[in-house]
């Protein structure tokens, strides 16, 4: 049975849609004047599917996610001074700044990989969907991919895997329409990325991605079956990328009537629209708006200040036992 | 008891399966084409059916599959079959499991194992004959292992699969299955890191690992007994970490020295080795390095044109004169 989300529930995930939205408004301006090193790739437009996807997740819950990462490792959960940190490769960041941007990894929070390399987080999710089902853990992993990542043979293989051996692994491809700077028409001929999912005896679904509504309820169905042993799920996501595919790109590829049906598209204008129709004042979401944007200035303004790794520690962490980093 | 290389890889895989329940076999060709040694599987196979897992063939799947699930405490270890094959799962390899530790600040550590049949095998062509170790020397965060041994195969294997904390790479060898060394039940683990002397000499040192030190040791007894000359045998056991501690100090002693080694020759574990002893060991040396490697070829099928290439046991002892200046 559908499970009706309270207002008060839609006004907390409307606020985190902001703080994501504005999250990434900082790493914008932040690279724009040179502070973020590397090439951060935004989430801007695709809020929805973030939140709406962890909302159904436990803190034990898993995720994995790319080279898009920063919505995700918010919405799960992820302290956004720590992500912001690591982002601008600073100690105090998630990965003390071994990371960065496309490698936002928040092992406390469940959040266990992000890669820098499309649909190389799919085969690794399963792995660890196949920890949890050989551990009876109950908990599952869900892994976010974009449409690019079904041009992979890893993807393939994965499906057939988690199919295989029934794992509890959902899939999110969040189907931007975009491989990087390929059209979907451009590089496949399967229009949506759902259809993969059947040949490998894979459930799925294809929703409207820029509604959290949407995205919340069948996420919650979805992840409701894989917890239950069903097996994996593809959810595939329709949505938009409102940003380029890293901060600079002038997206000379994107068409003006696109940019401006975009808008129309906004995720937080929707949610917002829809909670004024449910009687939500405007002054309350002007507020929670207010709030994040207040919140997310002070986080950058002291990650700017964060200390910035030691040269020294440079070597650390190569290998994790003692034994075989002791070189002689 | 004596026992041959094959059951050391076996035993090995037995016994970890048995004594930690996070221990999982993914694929089951670990022996490769030879029936004798598949046969030394399947009491394993009998025994732990629910942590064996029959595969589709997707090196970079189950490379994947095997990386995540090490994230999250299982100890896997991947059977990719021919030693070329790990260029199937390179990116997981190489891209994935060795970078997580670091990337993430040392949160989580891939204590996964990917096996391999290395090595020139006889007529495996191009594409069967892959002897990767110096390719995966290039990676930091993995652990290169390549025994030369019966009881070091055991160990080390036995190592991984159950106190390895990082990613290792097992390159065993057909050639080397029916190789037999004395084990000790019960014995301490080896050193992991550590390269065993296994024939002390005097006049010159041969650094050697995996199917080359059983060639250097029949070159040593080969110029023992014909030329009176005393040679040192180093197997080094582990290509990464590289002891290259013991590798000068052998040289020190004997001031020659010639690097064995199955990789194409240029930029391999050779090079490596006596770049090191170029570094650390120049005043000891009484006469330039020998590598003896494989020519920079693709490895021909046609035996006469594979054997051609092959670095025997006769070519080391040649290649030691010379470097006796005799």
């Amino acid at each position: 049975m559908p499970q009706e989300l309270s207002l008060e529930e839609l006004c907390r995930l409307y606020e985190q849609m902001c703080l994501i939205r504005l999250f990434e408004g900082q790493v914008q301006r932040l690279a724009s004047t040179g502070e973020v090193p590397g090439f951060p790739h935004l989430s801007t437009g695709q809020e929805a599917v973030a939140v709406g996807v962890c909302a159904n997740l436990s803190d034990d819950d898993m995720i994995f996610s790319s080279h898009r990462a920063h919505g995700h490792v918010i919405a799960k959960g992820s302290d956004p001074y720590a992500v912001l940190a690591e982002i601008l490769g600073r100690q105090d960041g998630l990965c003390q700044g071994r990371g960065g941007s496309m490698h936002l990894v928040d092992a406390a929070k469940g959040v266990l990989g992000a890669t820098g390399v499309v649909a190389g987080n799919v085969s690794l999710a399963a792995g660890a969907a196949w920890a949890a089902q050989l551990r009876g853990e109950g908990r599952i992993a869900a892994v976010f991919s974009g449409d690019g990542a079904t041009g992979a043979g890893v993807f393939h293989e994965t499906l057939n895997l988690a199919s295989l051996w029934r794992l509890p692994l959902l899939l999110v491809c969040e189907n931007n329409g975009y491989a990087e700077f390929t059209s979907r028409e451009e590089h496949s001929n399967v229009a949506k990325v759902s259809t993969f999912a059947a040949p490998y005896a894979i459930p799925s679904r294809t929703v409207d991605g820029n509604d959290l509504l949407v995205v919340h309820e069948a996420a919650r169905e979805a992840i409701g079956r894989v917890r239950n042993q069903e097996g994996p799920w593809l959810l595939e996501c329709m949505t938009f990328r409102m940003a380029g595919h890293y901060v600079g790109d002038a997206q000379r590829y994107r068409s003006k009537e696109e940019m401006e049906a975009m808008k129309e598209k906004d995720p937080i204008v929707r949610l917002g629209r829809h909670l004024a129709g449910r009687g939500v004042p405007a002054q309350k979401l002007d507020g929670l708006m207010a709030g994040a944007k207040g919140r997310m200035e002070a986080i950058a303004e002291r990650a700017r200040k964060a200390a910035r790794p030691d040269p020294a520690t440079v070597l650390d962490y190569v290998y994790s036992a003692k034994l075989a980093a002791e070189e002689n | 008891m004596k026992i041959t290389f094959a059951q050391g890889v076996a035993m090995a895989l037995s016994e970890a399966l048995a004594s930690d329940p996070n221990v999982l076999m993914i694929g089951s060709g670990f022996m490769g084409l030879s029936p004798s040694a598949r046969d030394l599987l399947n009491p394993v196979l009998r025994d732990y059916p629910e942590r064996i897992f029959v595969t589709p063939i997707s090196e970079l799947g189950l490379a994947g599959a095997a990386i995540g699930a090490a994230a999250c405490g299982q100890r896997p270890v991947v059977d990719l079959g021919t030693g070329s094959f790990i260029l199937e799962a390179f990116a997981q390899v190489a891209n994935e499991a060795a970078n997580i530790h670091y990337m993430t600040g040392g949160q989580t550590s891939v204590p996964a194992t990917f096996y391999s049949l290395a090595g020139i095998r006889g007529a495996g062509a191009a594409q069967h004959s892959g002897r990767m170790q110096a390719m995966l020397g290039q990676v930091p965060g993995l652990q290169v292992l390549a025994p030369g041994a019966a009881d070091d195969a055991y160990g080390l294997l036995k190592w991984a699969l159950l106190e390895s904390q990082n990613p290792s790479v097992f390159l065993s060898h057909s050639l080397l299955f029916d190789e037999t060394s004395e084990i000790v039940a019960g014995a301490a683990m080896l050193p992991v890191g550590k390269a065993r002397i296994r024939r002390e000499g005097t006049d010159l040192s041969i650094i050697a690992s995996s199917i080359m030190v059983a060639r250097a040791l029949a070159a040593a007894d080969t110029l023992e007994r014909e030329h009176g000359v005393s040679a040192e045998v180093v197997d080094l056991r582990t290509i990464v970490p590289l002891d290259r501690e013991t590798i000068v100090k052998s040289v020190a002693k004997t001031g020659r020295v010639v690097i064995a080694d199955e990789c194409p020759l240029s930029f391999g574990v050779a090079a490596e080795v006596a770049a090191t002893l170029a570094e650390r060991a120049l005043s000891h040396l009484k006469a330039p390095v020998l590598r003896l490697a494989v020519p920079d070829v693709p490895i021909p099928y046609s035996p006469p044109l594979e054997a051609e290439l092959i670095v025997t046991a006769e070519k080391i002892a040649a290649g030691a004169l010379r470097v006796l200046g005799r």
